[in-house]
């Protein structure tokens, strides 16, 4: 199939082929392998491994792992902690929820060579109280590592302790940001702090820590295991490995795909996605969630990677694809993504806290059909003045979904604001549901499934909507067998 | 608003959970989840209780609750109603199905329906983009939810 041959399961490895719930079957897929090999090594042995390999951060920021663990080896403390990031509050990414449902054990096992390497005894999962499974799971996969001793005292008798323990979320997209995360496990809002000092200095509880997302940490078995040279040759220049995406939206194949960086956007919508949609024309595909950006027809040809992501005006983020097709209007899109950082912000910055609802109200105001040319002139300016000026980089990228989509659909913002129109017809204010009285024959459906009874008519006769009751739910217009409902 | 009265046995459950985490503020989060799980939601009166067991101020508490969307200061109804707006969802049409289920309540997102029996909230992706748009109803997971099945989907709780 040439779904498959495309992809490179690294992260998913296990994911679909071992019972999670059974520490055995991640053992008999050489599951805590690569701990023991690893504690045979030096704390340095390990870390240039991984900084050989050449992995980078999935989590979205895609800083280099192996060094994010020598500068937390580097800070002399007492205590240190190890930090799983598993806040995945990215609308439309849910890899991290599989890995943590389909394979628990391999978070555990480099959470623990992740301690070893940078002098940690303790580690820490930070988990969305929204997916109970997960918990679930790694809590019996924490007791069994326990019981085998391969969390605990003196693991593997060497002079090596390591314990894990969980810590929920409640629903803040900003904590997925490793200084708000940190607030919210010590039972604080989860508010970001300026950096420096960075956790690798001082976090959790003042203590070096080291925060590392899911995916990420997946890969640190099988790369100790397979060597960093193998790893390396997967992938492009500065971005190695494999990455684990979100395939949603409009394209016939959904679900979760693992393939090596520099795969094309072409060959994951077109040749594992399956293409559009009901046969309809691919219009854009969002990546990297609500700080990312929406890419077109003239980047589907661009080899995925962290550096050209971010260079094409979008980035990688935790890997979320949304694919749009041309029913989609890239301005309501754009509000979609507004409401989402507003609602999401944390307040503590004013850029970010006023600076968003600004931005939503003008998104708003263009959707209504009563905005002007001025208006996009204040939304380029105020977006980027929020990126220069915010906080943390919620705030700092809050305002790409509005860039990106003006940079690359100007003409569907200036429809909006010169004619009055939405050319996907999706925006309610600018369009109405009209009958062609020489189409309709009068069957009577569309007055029946009229949910506010706005349709009137004799049997057999042409029907009439009447524009002031009709609320614009276009159920009429999907039921008509007669191509006799167009919308103006 | 009214001073609520607290089920005793169930404040002293509340005070056995703080007490099983020594107390300790750094914990703060893990006991309003337990709280939660006890009354269903959060109060005035279970924030003071809270604040008094491990020692910080109410309105450290209170920031803490309105901080995170997972916490409610309003009871939910007998069948919470949550609709994804993920964005997954949002494409595939989430938005109309929310517009149904608030046509047929007559309630806003946030509020519950007078007879306590629905709520309706909306939700930031439950990870299940694949069956998008999804709704769900209690803990049951409904799957590919379009605006003509609302009507239905409510009918089962009726």
């Amino acid at each position: 199939m040439a779904k498959d041959k495309k992809q490179i399961r690294i992260a998913l490895r296990n994911c679909g082929f071992i019972n999670p719930e059974n520490i055995d079957e991640y053992i008999a897929r050489d599951g805590y392998q690569a701990l023991g090999k690893a504690l045979e090594m030096t704390p340095e042995e390990v870390i240039d491994e991984i900084k050989k390999s050449g992995l980078r951060g999935r989590g979205g920021g895609g800083f280099p792992t192996g060094l994010k663990w020598e500068l937390t080896r580097k800070v002399e403390a007492e205590q240190k902690y190890v930090v799983c990031n598993a806040d995945e509050g990215d609308p439309g990414a849910f890899m991290d929820r599989s890995i943590l449902e389909g394979d628990p054990h391999t978070v555990l096992e480099a959470m623990a060579i992740n301690g070893y390497c940078t002098g940690a005894s303790k580690g820490l999962i930070y988990i969305r109280a929204e997916y109970p499974l997960a918990i679930e799971r790694l809590k019996i996969a924490i007791g069994q590592a326990r019981e085998y001793g391969l969390l605990g005292d003196k693991i593997f008798g060497k002079d090596f302790s390591f314990d894990i323990e969980l810590r929920y979320g409640a629903g803040a997209f900003v904590c997925g940001e490793e200084t708000a995360l940190i607030h919210s496990m010590e039972g604080l809002r989860g508010e970001p702090t300026v950096k420096p000092p960075f956790p690798s200095e001082s976090g959790y509880k003042g203590a070096p820590t080291n925060v590392n997302n899911v995916e990420t940490y997946a890969n640190i078995p099988v790369i100790l295991l397979k060597g960093s040279g193998w790893f390396a040759s997967i992938g492009t220049e500065k971005s190695k490995g494999t990455k684990v995406f979100a395939l949603a939206g409009k394209v016939n194949n959904v679900g979760l795909i693992e393939v090596p960086m520099g795969t094309t956007l072409r060959e994951v919508i077109f040749d594992i996605g399956g293409g559009i949609k009901s046969g309809k024309k691919f219009k854009a595909v969002q990546t990297g969630g609500p700080s990312g950006g929406c890419l077109t027809e003239k980047h589907l040809d661009i080899p995925i990677d962290y550096d050209n992501l971010i260079a094409s005006g979008s980035m990688m983020g935790s890997g979320g694809m949304i694919v749009m097709d041309e029913d989609d209007c890239m301005v309501s899109v754009a509000k979609f993504y507004l409401d989402f950082t507003v609602e999401e912000s944390c307040g503590k910055c004013a850029p970010c806290r006023l600076g968003n609802k600004r931005l939503y109200e003008i998104l708003d105001t263009i959707t209504q059909g009563k905005g002007t040319e001025d208006d996009l002139f204040k939304l380029r300016n105020l977006g980027n003045v929020i990126k220069d000026t915010s906080l943390c980089g919620l705030g700092q990228t809050s305002p790409n979904p509005v860039l990106s989509t003006m940079e690359n659909f100007y003409d569907e913002y200036l429809a909006h604001v010169k004619d009055h129109k939405c050319p996907a017809g999706q925006c309610k204010a600018l369009m109405s549901y009209i009958i062609n009285p020489d189409a309709c024959v009068g069957c009577t459906l569309c007055a029946r499934v009229c949910p506010v009874d706005a349709i009137s008519g004799e049997k057999k006769m042409p029907h009439v909507i009447d524009q002031s009751i009709c609320i614009k739910c276009g159920a009429c217009f999907e039921k008509c067998k007669f191509g006799a409902i167009f919308i103006e | 608003m009214a001073d609520i009265k607290l089920p005793a046995n169930k404040v002293q459950e509340l005070r056995e959970v703080c007490a099983k985490f020594n107390h300790d503020k750094g914990e703060l989060i893990n006991v309003l989840h337990a709280a939660q799980g006890i009354f269903g939601y959060l109060p005035a009166e279970v924030q003071e209780i809270v604040a008094e067991e491990l020692n910080v101020s109410v309105a450290h508490v209170y920031g803490v609750v309105t901080f995170y969307s997972f916490f409610t200061m309003l009871p939910k109804g007998k069948h919470p109603i949550s609709i994804c707006m993920g964005t997954a969802c949002y494409v595939r049409g989430a938005e109309k199905v929310l517009d149904e289920f608030k046509r047929h309540l007559n309630i806003k997102v946030g509020e519950t329906t007078p007879d306590g029996d629905f709520s309706i909230s909306c939700l930031r992706c439950v990870g299940a983009c694949g069956l998008a748009p999804v709704v769900t109803v209690g803990e049951k997971v409904y799957g590919r939810v379009a605006p003509e099945d609302v009507k239905g989907i409510l009918a089962e709780y009726r």
